[in-house]
């Protein structure tokens, strides 16, 4: 049996990223992942690895922008606020077709907000938040295993179709201890031959850049990072289905939000009520297929958040309005109990 | 068990610091003594003493604990209350300190009169699973940081090792090797070996003294995780 150590949420990020073959992080302190850089100042020293805490948010994305273009694996962290200081930096980086790893481990907002659990920033990781049009890979796990492996998975990715892979946490799953191992992890490795990695003048040199003065050729540049996502959006959605064989009722929910439903559908089934549970693992590529498909046989979504309602707008769209889909939420920092769930399930069976 | 009047716990972030304080509080309280404990973590504003506050209140047993505690104010100040624990020596005091170094900031100010009085315990958590902590010597170096911080040494260690709801009691039995080195290492005893309850009745003698352990349900519990649940979770 695999090695088991007990780890943070945030604490199994920054190691499956350092097995990963992440040797360069940048970050700037907020709660709730803080854990992260404490982990990474920690170790990066021991491993032969760079530890820098920057002047600020701003800096440090740059500075993850830079280390990408050398092809290097290379990631930050934050929270919400400081997600969206980054937000420049990750147009930039989409821009240069880089790849990258950021994590955002959630908390309440918007502005300043608080410091406890959220989901709220799921419009801002999966429809842009930055200027320009790009996309970045959104990775949710709902478990401290999840964190681990999704990390190594989000580095694998943003290699392979030189992109930002974002690991889109919250605050509890962040801050949450459980028992996990890193013994099946697959570390992909891509040839970079487009990173300025020096010429030695044997090569012509590599251009790193978001700047385009030719305004057709920005634009060849847009569609051609379009195609890339299209293969992205057809290879890669990830979700996991629960009980959904039978299901008449779909419960909609991903991260911690998911954890809660399913006891909710445990509670459900035992009043007799057939309702099952899909989770997108990516929420972007949304997981449309799979969604589209329960259109079919459900007569009714709910949606499950810690928000006002942002997933919901994806779960229309995938359902081409098909169905009803209900809201159940919490917001602020705060999380929905199983019974509220559980109460938004009863209703939609009848179709309230 | 011999009970000192100040109990401190202290050790690496994650080592089960918090839920030993509680549990430990409730068992002096089931004693018959006059206990308070005092949430001292100035590090972590996430799954503290003051989630318990109600078995605790249930129990007789006096909480302090920072006035910001569970909202969205991430302010490390500790409450002038907290001081009590120090000044009044007719009541058991147990302090959760947060953790590592950082953590043990807060802690430097009382000593003086901790030393002064000289009737306190001061345990190091460890916890063998931990990733940080995973060697005795790496547990060392958190060890003297802690102290270089805070200004008092250790007295003694407890073995809190486990593997949250995985744990079973060869989980623990098998950090005797672990527990043994850190002993030698640092000189100080074992205080006590900690485990959930139904995992405390099954271990061997050798790891009395046991401390049971009453872990509180969260929200976030999975279904395969909760009691006479089947698993559910892949």
């Amino acid at each position: 049996m695999a090695e088991r150590v007990l780890m943070k949420g945030n604490e199994a990020i920054a190691e499956a990223a350092i097995r990963a073959g992440c040797r360069h992080y940048f970050g700037y302190p907020i709660t709730p992942q803080t854990e992260i850089a404490a982990y990474m100042a920690k170790k990066m020293p021991k491993i032969g690895g760079v530890f820098l805490q920057a002047e600020s948010e701003v800096a440090s994305i740059n500075m993850v922008y830079g280390a990408a273009a050398t092809g290097c694996r290379v990631m930050t962290s934050s929270s919400s606020p400081g997600i969206s200081l980054k937000s420049e930096g990750l147009s930039y980086i989409a821009g240069s077709d880089v790849p990258a790893l950021v994590v955002n481990v959630q908390r309440g907002g918007p502005g300043l907000g608080g410091i406890q659990p959220s989901q709220s920033d799921y419009f801002q990781a999966t429809k842009g938040g930055g200027h320009g049009d790009y996309r970045m890979i959104v990775l949710a796990p709902a478990s401290v295993q999840e964190m681990a492996s999704l990390t190594i998975k989000g580095f694998n990715l943003a290699d392979k179709y030189l992109m930002t892979s974002m690991i889109l946490a919250d605050g509890t799953i962040g801050q949450m201890m459980e028992p996990i191992s890193f013994e099946d992890a697959e570390i992909e490795t891509y040839e970079k031959p487009w990173a300025l990695t020096g010429t030695e003048c044997k090569r012509k040199h590599n251009i790193v850049n978001s700047l385009y003065l030719k305004p057709d050729e920005l634009e060849v540049k847009n569609f051609e990072r379009y195609e890339r996502y299209k293969i992205v959006e057809e290879n890669e959605p990830m979700w996991e289905e629960y009980m959904m064989e039978d299901a008449e009722i779909c419960v909609v929910a991903f991260g911690i939000a998911s954890r809660v439903a399913k006891n909710a559908v445990v509670a459900a089934r035992a009043e007799g009520i057939k309702v099952g549970l899909i989770r997108p693992i990516t929420l972007w590529p949304f997981p449309t297929k799979a969604l589209r498909a329960a259109a079919d046989k459900v007569k009714a979504f709910v949606s499950v958040e810690l928000n006002m309602g942002q997933m919901i707008e994806d779960v229309r769209l995938a359902t081409e309005c098909k169905r009803p889909v209900s809201l159940c939420n919490r917001a602020g920092g705060m999380i929905p109990s199983p019974e509220q769930v559980l109460e938004s399930i009863r209703k939609a069976q009848k179709g309230e | 068990m011999e009970h000192k009047r100040l109990t401190l716990f202290a050790g690496h972030y994650g080592s089960g610091k918090t839920n030993i304080a509680v549990n430990y509080a409730l068992r002096l309280a089931r004693e018959g003594k006059a206990v308070c404990i005092a949430d001292l973590d100035i590090v972590n504003p996430y799954f503290r003493t003051k989630d318990s506050a109600k078995v605790l209140e249930e129990a007789g047993v006096s909480l302090i604990s920072p006035q910001f505690a569970n909202t969205n104010v991430d302010l490390p100040a500790l409450p002038a209350e907290a001081y009590r624990l120090v000044t009044d020596r007719e009541t058991y005091g147990i302090m959760d300190i947060g953790g590592d170094d950082r953590g043990a900031y807060a802690l430097g100010r009382y000593v003086p009169g901790i030393l002064e009085e000289n009737d306190y315990r001061m345990i190091f958590v460890a916890n063998c699973y931990r990733p940080l902590t995973r060697t005795p010597e790496e547990a060392m170096e958190v060890m003297r940081e802690i102290e270089d911080a805070c200004k008092l040494k250790f007295t003694d260690i407890v073995n809190n090792s486990n593997l949250g709801t995985e744990t079973t009691a060869e989980t623990v039995t098998a950090s005797a090797e672990y527990m043994e080195k850190l002993s030698k290492l640092s000189g100080l005893p074992i205080f006590a070996t900690t485990a959930v309850e139904n995992v405390a009745k099954q271990l061997p003698e050798e790891f009395s003294p046991v401390l049971p352990l009453q872990l509180q349900e969260k929200y976030f519990d999975l279904p395969s995780q909760k009691p006479g649940n089947r698993p559910l979770w892949g």
